[in-house]
């Protein structure tokens, strides 16, 4: 761990200036990601603000009948919420599908969001690795390949975004709010959040340096059955193979479309972002098998994740059949 | 005490402190935190620096600079130990690799440098900012590629009897089929950890390792310096499985660094060094060929094994249990080791039976199927009462049939549909397995010294270690078994090389020998004891506190009212091992859910029906079962080191990546000791249980998803990836 030098932020727009003015300066949240990350040098803030002190840790009903998470609320915080658990089902299962008891008491919606892969070529500093040393190279291509990703990946990454919430909020159609460095806000929507790699694995996001997540939105309930069914090699405490978030109104059986309405789905697991195609929504009544032909067309995975293509088409189609019932 | 003949009724028989559920003596200083380890051990010297391990960043190759400058001039930095620094260094017998290489770098992450400073956080620093160039070397990384060069092990030599080739080509009914097993890691919970500090020529070690005499002479062959200059002290290891057996990088360099620096360093491996650092399990291929007649009956048993290791390594003994689990007049075994650069491979958790019977348990099921018999008939109808190798050795015990029929009852294995993919729950397919287990006890000497004081408190004191496994409680209870006094007048002191020299902790011999050890120690202060207090014509009887004999009792604390008493003494054994086969045995049953749509496997219940002589401690001789039994569940679903072929090292080296059981993986676990005492083992009349408790778990759990869902993996782990593409339509 690099020496680093701390403070507690007066305000986000404060947190915000600072950390867009200060030569090598990190927020720090929960920390759970961050910290991991600075005693293998992987991350090396030179100042670190704290913005736990800024509350933002309230959930409140928008004017339009959605919710706004504040950026601080802890995962568990937000799983529990009756809200939540009443009218977003597939985020409360999302975050208590994710890390454990001790970490999501900790862990903040906007750090949620921003943690970085679970590629183990990232984590190993002796490896190259295009995301932790631009120009690097990928050491993963070729390498051990099983967890990462099939789909949105590039010639120089393949890692995927390790997030479970993400994927619920994707399917959500969330909002980030942000302060930037001048003052001025914006609405970021999740779908935007997240860049694909190309060229420039290392930038993961769109927020400008020193953006600050203030919020998260939801829009107004949608209602239908929300499932969130996360696959992984153990049954706890371990990232998604592959991770399905729906939405789906059964039609009751009677419109012809294999008993579902309309549906939304998003993977985790399997790209760099929480991976949804709408296009491919309007496929559900057709089933997993079209749904994910779709969903997943143009996957350039590697042989040692293959499976995850049958996978998801597998746990969609369970998720479907668990929808309906 | 030589142990030469088979134990008659000695005090042990008594059975009033021994074989009792008892709690762990030293539970309250674990369960509150105050149990000192290694690492934490602030107060034993003054003046602690802090060092940090380097492990090499290639596989294989040579060092071509190190420049230390901004490492040197980094804040708090004391010295940087390197094997140029270090001078001319020797060996270890147990080690394969150097522990501090350079400028030959002989497998990933090898420690190449330790930077001492004055705080932990500027050491790891300062050891991020040594600059290292290397020449890469290409390597072996691939045991399958590396297989067909693969040669006959030094000291293994092929075994068998008869005629197996012959006997499997005529066999009616045939199995011929390979199996591979994974690297794994021992994944402890406490890191490999020690603080050195040097007083003149003479070196405290305080540090987790299992085996306090191999350590003393390891340390002092690789410093080049006398035994009776080393302490070792290890008290408290948290978990160990093997990885903790031999004197590791942390060690050697705790004690380079002290050196260097003139005062104690403390170093402790990272989590992410651990992997590539230390030993693990190595991988196997294994062949196994079986050959049957109709009937079942065993006429040829087959099986070879290939493994990888450093050049001088060692292979996995996979074909072990082979040799005398089931009849069959021909029979053949085979070890091939290969030549591969990965790290140093070496002993976990049962080496050789926990992946062997992986194998064979597995090749167990196919032929019961292929026979068209129930799997616990067919291992019934080839058991055998002797080494099937060498006929006039029988088994000292050997209860395998018992533990699965009484298994079978328990587990309620008559509902087992013996038709794969028969039974579906919801969205679960649901399968039974079973699986023999099976386990060599050893035999080796162990010595201890008994004090008695004034008060009547009983000390043992031993170079034995208590990995986690209740060692301190059961020592403890056969001193107060033995000189007849309340466990809690008996104090228990462990792991330090200033003690008699015991056992130690390893391949499920601890408890059966330290045990004798301690008994041996204790017979010997009650012959003291009587004949101080004027006992002489009889022997007399120690129970509640008194010695006594034909109506006349004396306490006991009075043989030490003018002055302690001491004994030392110890087991030794004679030749019984050798004229009878002394092995444990279980019964694995498992029953497993998987998800027909994912594939997911997930236990439902597991039990294990264990024959192992005398049970010391039910209680944590079940907590060690439960434990293995966890332990084989990684193994069949998840544990695995996965290799970059290319890179040479173990991608997965950390907690993350390297997937054990959790909480939710483990279900209702139950465990039955069936009341066996062996009166060849030794005067304990005890075996081992902690890795038994392993041996036969992963095939188990191998033939449940077989029969939940038809399909059979010979590759470990079974992942979902396995098993997807055989799953029925999702309706």
């Amino acid at each position: 761990m690099r020496p680093f030098t701390y403070e507690r932020a007066a305000s986000p727009a404060d947190a915000a200036a600072k950390a867009a003015s200060i030569p090598g300066a990190h927020f720090i949240a929960g920390g759970t990601n961050l910290l991991d990350l600075m005693k293998l040098q992987i991350e090396t803030p030179a100042h670190l603000i704290d913005v736990n002190g800024l509350g933002l840790d309230t959930i409140e009903e928008t004017p339009d009948g959605g919710l706004r998470i504040g950026a601080l609320v802890r995962n568990t915080d937000l799983a529990a919420d009756a809200r939540v658990r009443r009218h977003y089902g597939v985020l409360s299962r999302a975050l208590v599908a994710g890390a454990s008891g001790q970490l999501r008491n900790v862990a903040t919606t906007a750090g949620n969001l921003l943690q970085r892969t679970r590629c183990p070529y990232f984590y190993d500093p002796n490896q190259p690795c295009n995301k932790r040393q631009p120009g690097s190279g990928c050491s993963a291509i070729g390498g051990v390949t099983r967890s990462l990703g099939v789909i949105g990946t590039s010639n120089a990454c393949i890692a995927t975004h390790p997030s479970d919430m993400a994927v619920a909020m994707r399917v959500l159609d969330a909002t980030v709010e942000t302060v930037r460095p001048d003052g001025g806000s914006r609405a970021i929507p999740i779908a935007d959040l997240h860049r694909l790699p190309g060229d420039a694995p290392h930038v993961e996001t769109v927020l400008e340096r020193g953006e600050l997540i203030t919020a998260v939105t939801l829009p107004r309930p949608v209602g239908g059955a929300q499932l969130y069914h996360k696959v992984r090699d153990r049954a706890s405490y371990a990232f998604a193979l592959v991770s399905v978030a729906a939405i789906v109104q059964p039609d009751g059986g009677d419109g012809g479309g294999n008993g579902i309405a309309w549906g939304r789905v998003a993977l985790g697991g399997v790209a760099p972002k929480p991976w949804r195609v709408e296009a491919a929504e309007a496929h559900l009544k057709q089933g997993a098998k079209q749904t994910t032909a779709l969903l997943l067309a143009g996957a350039r995975p590697t042989p040692d994740n293959a499976f995850k293509i049958k996978l998801a088409e597998r746990t969609l189609a369970a998720v479907l059949r668990e929808a309906r019932a | 005490m030589k142990f030469d003949t088979p134990a008659g009724t000695n005090p042990i028989d008594q059975l009033t402190v021994v074989g009792k559920p008892t709690d762990r003596i030293d539970g309250p200083l674990k369960t509150t935190g105050t149990a000192p380890y290694a690492y934490e051990r602030h107060d034993v010297v003054a003046g602690q620096a802090y060092g940090h391990v380097l492990g090499a960043a290639i596989a294989k190759g040579r060092i071509t600079r190190m420049d230390m400058a901004d490492a040197q001039a980094a804040p708090g930095v004391i010295t940087i130990v390197t094997a140029e620094t270090a001078g001319p260094l020797g060996k270890g017998k147990w080690n394969t690799a150097k522990l501090l290489g350079g400028p030959d770098i002989q497998h990933y992450h090898q420690a190449v440098a330790l930077v001492v400073a004055e705080t932990f956080e500027q050491a790891r620093d300062a050891a991020s900012l040594i600059k290292v160039d290397y020449q890469a070397e290409p390597g072996a990384y691939d045991l399958a590629a590396a297989r067909e060069g693969a040669t006959e092990a030094k000291g293994e030599p092929d075994t068998g009897a008869g005629d197996f080739h012959s006997a499997f080509a005529a066999a009616p009914v045939q199995l011929d089929a390979t199996y591979t097993t994974p690297d794994q890691s021992h994944a402890m919970m406490e890191p490999h950890a020690s603080i050195a500090a040097w007083n003149g020529d003479k070196l405290t070690l305080w540090t987790a390792n299992q085996m306090i005499r191999w350590g003393v002479k390891d340390v002092a062959q690789t410093l080049n310096i006398p035994e009776e200059n080393i302490r070792l002290i290890s008290p408290y290891i948290g978990g160990g499985f093997g990885g903790k057996l031999f004197v590791r990088s942390d060690a050697l360099l705790a004690a380079l660094g002290a050196k260097a620096a003139g005062r104690p360093v403390k170093v402790a491996l990272h989590r992410p060094l651990i992997v590539n650092n230390t030993t693990h399990r190595p991988a196997t291929i294994q062949r196994i060929r079986i050959g049957a007649t109709k009937d079942g009956k065993i006429t040829a048993i087959g099986h070879e094994s290939w493994s990888g290791d450093l050049p001088d390594g060692k292979p996995e003994t996979a074909v072990q249990q082979t040799r005398l689990l089931y009849a069959g007049a021909n029979r053949l075994t085979a070890m091939r080791l290969a030549v591969l650069d990965l790290p140093e491979g070496n002993a976990m958790r049962a080496p050789g039976e926990a992946p062997g019977l992986m194998a064979l348990e597995i090749a167990m099921d196919e032929m019961a199927e292929k026979l068209g018999m129930d799997p616990i008939q067919f291992r019934i109808l080839n058991d055998t009462q002797v080494d099937p190798e060498k006929p006039g050795r029988p088994f000292s015990q050997r209860q395998l049939i018992a533990c699965l029929q009484q298994g079978a009852e328990r587990f309620g294995w008559a509902r087992r549909k013996p038709t794969p993919a028969s039974v579906r729950e919801g969205r679960w397919l649901v399968g039974m397995g079973v699986a023999a287990g099976f386990r060599n006890n050893l035999v080796t000497k162990s010595a201890a010294r008994v004090r008695l004081d004034g008060q009547g408190v009983v000390t043992v004191e031993t170079d034995m270690t208590d990995i986690g496994t209740g060692t301190y409680t059961i020592i403890a209870q056969t001193a107060a078994e033995t000189m007849g006094v309340p466990l809690d007048k008996v104090v228990v002191r462990l792991g330090d090389s200033r003690f008699p020299v015991s056992c130690g902790s390893g391949g499920q011999w601890g408890a059966n020998n330290a045990t004798a050890g301690v008994y041996a120690a204790c017979m010997t202060l009650r012959q003291a004891v009587a004949q101080k207090l004027g006992f002489n014509a009889t022997e007399p009887r120690f129970a509640d506190g008194q010695v006594s004999s034909g109506g006349h009792a004396v306490p006991l604390a009075l043989a030490a009212k003018d002055g302690e008493m001491a004994a030392e003494d110890g087991i030794e054994y004679a030749d019984l091992h050798k004229r009878y086969q002394q092995s444990t045995f279980a019964g694995h049953f498992v029953e497993v859910g998987v998800d027909a749509a994912t594939g997911e496997v997930r236990l439902r219940r597991m039990l294990a029906v264990c024959a192992a002589g005398r049970i010391l401690n039910p209680k944590s001789a079940r907590s060690q079962v439960i434990g293995a039994m966890t332990m084989g569940a990684g193994a069949a679903l998840m544990e695995e080191l996965a290799v970059d072929k290319r890179r040479g090292f173990f991608v997965n080296h950390d907690l993350a990546g390297y997937e054990v059981p959790a909480h939710a993986d483990i279900p209702h676990q139950e465990v039955i000791f069936l009341d066996e005492v062996d009166p060849i083992s030794s005067p304990m009349k005890a075996k081992g249980v902690g890795e038994l408790g392993i041996c036969g778990v992963g095939a188990a759990v191998a033939n449940a998803i077989y029969n939940a869902t038809g399909v059979r993996v010979r590759d470990y782990p079974i992942t979902l990836d396995k098993l997807l593409d055989h799953l029925p339509e999702i309706a």
